[in-house]
């Protein structure tokens, strides 16, 4: 992920202070996963067989990642095959000139996108803005983010960070210098948003030559590519223009068409909470020029970009797995008071917590925080529609940061040192685990805690002042159980 | 070595732990899930399929296929429909009553064209009952997949119950991959804002579905 | 039935009530309870910030002190979860890396016979009605390495519906977490004080005296918060509700 807005982060819980303080983006957040996980669990009760659909969801992942390399090669046959072209990108940089040049090469100057997490990753938009080549978003969200010169914060829903109220402004105050300006008296009713939406980006539908998406799913035995989506905008950029580039994750891979039965029972019920999802569009290749029902060209850009050296993780590939449905980021306590921006990457909430620091490696000091932050509740795991326990990755991670040890980073095996700032840490983990070795040493240090009890503060110096400030400390009592149970039970035990 | 390569030997790098004779895909997958939920009539499916389609906004008719023609006049007749696009395949009696100009799904018509065109009648290749789905194929009755798009108005005909199967399973085993698929439920929608469903942005903002039976 | 307490470092230390409390209720239940002198700290703490290496020492250590025991029985849903789902994964992993089954084998007895208190008290010994009577309002807070990581489902519950005198009270979002999480409540201070907060203000809503939790580190961590709140509440955790009788309130 070298898209560069990221870089430079702050850690989590320095972001996550000032989103914590914000009233209006906490209403905002509480109010939108709040009516969306109910939603969802009622969707979900419906059908009968979630555990199973959710079981084979995971094994058809895991399997595909187990042979992915057989998988991409089938798919390549199979795309090129039915007249598509397909080009490899080990990196954001290769990928983005990839585009650029097949942007270049039709003498177009401006594209419609779909909404796509690759290209946000790849950071595709300011590499094409850097060419002379303007990207539109379609999505409604991606274009709240686009004209509000934002940040996305959900993976489904980009602007969830904004209400209706915030929306109308954007949309009344930007439209105007993007295109068709926002009706007079544009109210903040969420219909005349969508429809003030419809209106602007209609014009450049209708005259697009270029379209770019990313995919939900690949079939490597058909060459077929899945696009899930609501608005009909994903619809307008896949069938309207002339050239269509596809910018897609290596793990977006499923062997068979047959698999799609699972991905399309799990997938919107677990992102939307709906039985099923406006549109979805599926396509293979090109059609021939006799119905002409489509692009003539079709491009399919594969990214690696840190996967295969997530890939080479065999606790963390799991995150390889995901779906990008979203419902981890819905019922994550964390994501609800942090927000998305907080997590410094396009990938926010649980699943991205243990995304970015595999893609990205550990690094950096916003890569390093994000195992942190959360308080392994396992919500996430609960909802995830292909299983993948992120609390598992999350520690894994964890340990990393702490302790080090052998990655891979760009193919090829390295060892990484200790994170910095975890000395302190360390030490006193490494005095616990002595002293829990030794039951006289820990009787000791409670009988010194239970005889100067007296005078311990109420609040705490250094590092526990993270506690104190918003939590009364915990009262050591006048003497531990075990001294209790020597008293009232001894002898009865020979340990010591 | 070029990045094809380089992706293939890192992903077999990374898989290194992976054992040669590692369970095959056929036996990889438990597919202990169902093949549909419940067991219904075929009339029940029928019926499921009308209340999910509604529940998601479209609007639902019935009639028998005697009556079809009649029923899509009066559709058309009501939203003011003045120009229709029609699929070159389309049985020419089900548009029989209607007073409108037909406009014939060409592959020369661009989106600007389209765009002025007040509604677009089609069949369709499946629908599912248990999530309210209609899925057109591109067949000659549903034409490229531009004329359901871009016109605000879209009456989908459904022969029930032969076209309708109950569950997302069964649908995918009628369909052809290799033709360009739209599944459709309901009309557009969005949740961006504040997660909340907003029936009608950028394809048809209403959805018709008619579902016809023999007798 | 011969049956070791373990009560972890946590109780042991500032919470030794809680371990009188279970000791009471079980010999009540004509339970032999033993407290093995030799017992410290299961290592969740370090495992879960990352001192995975920390913790296995001390994960034998446990393993070695229990392994005796027909059942072992805690009153914390996390560390109860860090024995049952977390010690085989700590040996599968020292496996991976090449370090042999040991651990596992060293591990293996005591994961199947560790039990949090309510799961023991309602699948071993068969057991809703403890004959407690506690005359309070309360609210139950399902802590999530019980909920979700062990699967207490409602047996809590059942437990507390059987108490005399108790009137249960419902806990709006009573399955998110409290924002304890162990070290995240100091690394991510400000995330997890809203959680608590949020927490806390729920509990405050539903009008009762008590808020029962079967996990004393989440209980420290709200029980932290409503005192700054200033709610007048009271955390209490379970063993002392069900150890509680007419005779001998506590």
């Amino acid at each position: 992920m070298s898209g560069g807005t990221y870089l430079g982060m702050p850690a989590f819980p320095k972001a996550a202070h000032e989103a914590v303080r914000d009233e209006t983006l906490r209403g905002n957040l509480r109010h939108a996963t709040h009516t969306i996980r109910a939603k969802r669990a009622t969707a979900v009760a419906e059908v009968s067989d979630w555990a199973e659909l959710r079981e084979a969801g995971k094994q058809i992942k895991d399997h595909t990642l187990r042979h992915l390399d057989r998988y991409l090669v089938q798919l390549e046959e199979s795309v090129t095959a039915a007249g598509g072209t397909v080009h490899w990108a080990a990196d954001a940089d290769e990928a983005n000139r990839i585009v650029t040049g097949l942007v270049k090469a039709t003498g177009e100057s401006e594209v419609v996108k779909v909404k796509s997490m690759a290209t946000q990753e790849i950071g595709l938009n300011e590499a094409l803005e850097a060419e002379g080549i303007r990207a539109y978003e379609t999505d409604l969200a991606e274009l709240i983010v686009q004209l509000g010169e934002d940040r996305p914060s959900h993976i489904l829903v980009p602007a969830i960070h904004r209400n209706r109220g915030e929306i109308r402004d954007i949309f009344a105050r930007e439209m105007g210098a993007w295109g068709r300006p926002a009706p007079e008296g544009l109210t903040d009713t969420p219909a005349e948003l969508a429809d003030a939406a419809r209106l602007h980006l209609r014009e450049k539908f209708l005259r697009a030559k270029v379209g770019i998406s990313g995919a939900n799913f690949m079939v490597a035995e058909t060459g077929t590519m899945v696009v899930v989506e609501s608005e009909g905008n994903g619809r307008m950029c896949l069938t309207l223009p002339e050239t269509l580039i596809s910018v897609v994750g290596i793990e977006k891979t499923v062997p068979t068409w047959r698999d799609l039965e699972v991905f399309l029972q799990t997938l919107p019920r677990s992102s939307t909470a709906e039985r099923m999802n406006p549109y979805t569009s599926t396509w293979t290749g090109t059609t021939d020029s006799g119905t002409a029902d489509g692009p003539r060209d079709f491009h399919l850009v594969l990214i690696d970009n840190g996967r295969t050296d997530t890939l080479a993780d065999e606790v963390g590939r799991q995150a390889l797995r995901c779906i990008r449905c979203s419902a981890c980021l819905n019922v994550c306590p964390v994501y609800e008071r942090a927000g998305g921006h907080a997590y410094g990457s396009v990938y926010p909430g649980p699943i991205g917590a243990i995304l970015s620091p595999q893609l990205r490696g550990t690094g950096s000091e916003i890569d390093a925080s994000l195992p942190y932050a959360s308080s392994l509740c396992g919500a996430c795991y609960d909802v995830c529609p292909v299983a993948i326990d992120i609390p598992e990755v999350l520690v894994h991670l964890r340990e990393r940061v702490v302790q080090g040890g052998p990655v891979t980073r760009e193919g090829v095996r390295v060892l990484v040192k200790p994170a910095k700032g975890h000395a302190a840490e360390r030490a006193a983990m490494r005095a616990a685990r002595w002293a829990f070795g030794r039951p006289g040493v820990l009787r000791a240090g409670q009988r010194l805690a239970s005889r100067t009890r007296r005078f311990h503060p109420r609040t705490l110096p250094g590092p526990g002042r993270a506690w104190s400030d918003t939590r009364s400390v915990p009262e050591v009592p006048a003497e531990p159980f075990r001294d209790w149970w020597q008293r009232t039970h001894g002898g009865k035990d020979t340990s010591k | 070595m070029s990045s094809r390569d380089l992706i293939l030997a890192r992903v077999r790098r990374a898989l290194a732990d992976v054992p040669r004779d590692d369970t095959p895909y056929d036996r990889a997958v438990r597919r202990d899930y169902l093949r549909e939920h419940g067991n219904r009539s075929a009339g029940r499916t029928v019926d499921l399929l009308a209340e999910n389609l509604a529940d998601y906004r479209a609007l639902v008719h019935r009639c028998t296929a005697g009556e079809l023609p009649a029923t899509i006049a009066r559709l058309l007749a009501g939203r003011g429909a003045a120009s229709v696009a029609v699929p070159a395949g389309l049985d020419p009696a089900w548009l029989a009553a209607a007073d409108v100009t037909r406009m014939p799904d060409s592959a020369a018509d661009t989106p600007a064209a389209l765009d002025r065109v007040d509604s677009v009648v089609t069949a369709c290749a499946v629908a599912i009952a248990e999530t309210g789905t209609i899925v057109l194929d591109g067949g000659p009755d549903q034409g490229r997949r531009r004329i359901t798009l871009v016109p605000d108005h879209h009456i989908c005909v459904v022969r029930v119950p032969g076209q309708v199967v109950s569950s997302v399973p069964q649908g995918l085993e009628r369909l052809d991959p290799a033709r360009p698929l739209t599944w459709i439920s309901g009309p557009s929608a969005t949740s961006d804002i504040e997660l909340d469903r907003v029936e009608g942005v950028h394809g048809p903002r209403t959805l018709e579905v008619v579902l016809v039976s023999a007798r | 039935m011969r049956v070791a307490l373990f009560l972890t470092c946590v109780n042991d230390t500032l919470y030794p009530d809680t371990g009188r409390a279970v000791v009471k209720l079980l010999t009540r239940l004509g339970v032999d309870v033993d407290f093995p002198m030799a017992q410290t700290c299961c290592g969740q703490a370090h495992y879960n910030t990352g001192y995975r290496h920390e913790a296995e020492p001390l994960a034998r250590h446990f393993s070695e002190v229990f392994g005796g025991y027909e059942a072992i029985v805690t009153p914390s849903g996390s560390c109860g979860a860090m024995v049952r789902e977390l010690y085989p994964r700590m040996g599968a992993r020292a496996r991976a890396e090449g370090r042999g089954d040991g651990l596992a084998t060293a591990l293996a007895p005591v994961v199947p016979r560790t039990y949090e208190l309510t799961e023991f008290l309602v699948d071993v010994l068969g057991v809703t009605d403890v004959g407690a009577y506690y005359p309070h309002t309360v609210t139950y807070h399902p802590t999530c390495h019980g909920l979700r990581g062990l699967g207490l489902g409602d047996r809590p519950r059942r437990l507390l519906e059987s108490v005399g005198g108790l009137e249960l009270r419902e806990l709006p979002g009573a399955d998110e977490c409290c924002g304890f999480g162990g070290t995240f409540a100091l690394k991510n201070a400000d995330v997890s004080a809203a959680m608590g907060a949020d927490k806390v203000r729920n509990a405050a809503s539903t009008g009762a005296d008590v808020l029962c939790a079967a996990d004393n580190s989440c209980l420290m961590h709200i029980g932290g918060t409503m005192t700054r709140l200033r709610t007048g509440m009271r955390p209490v955790h379970i063993a002392e509700i069900l150890a509680s009788t007419q005779e001998e309130p506590v």
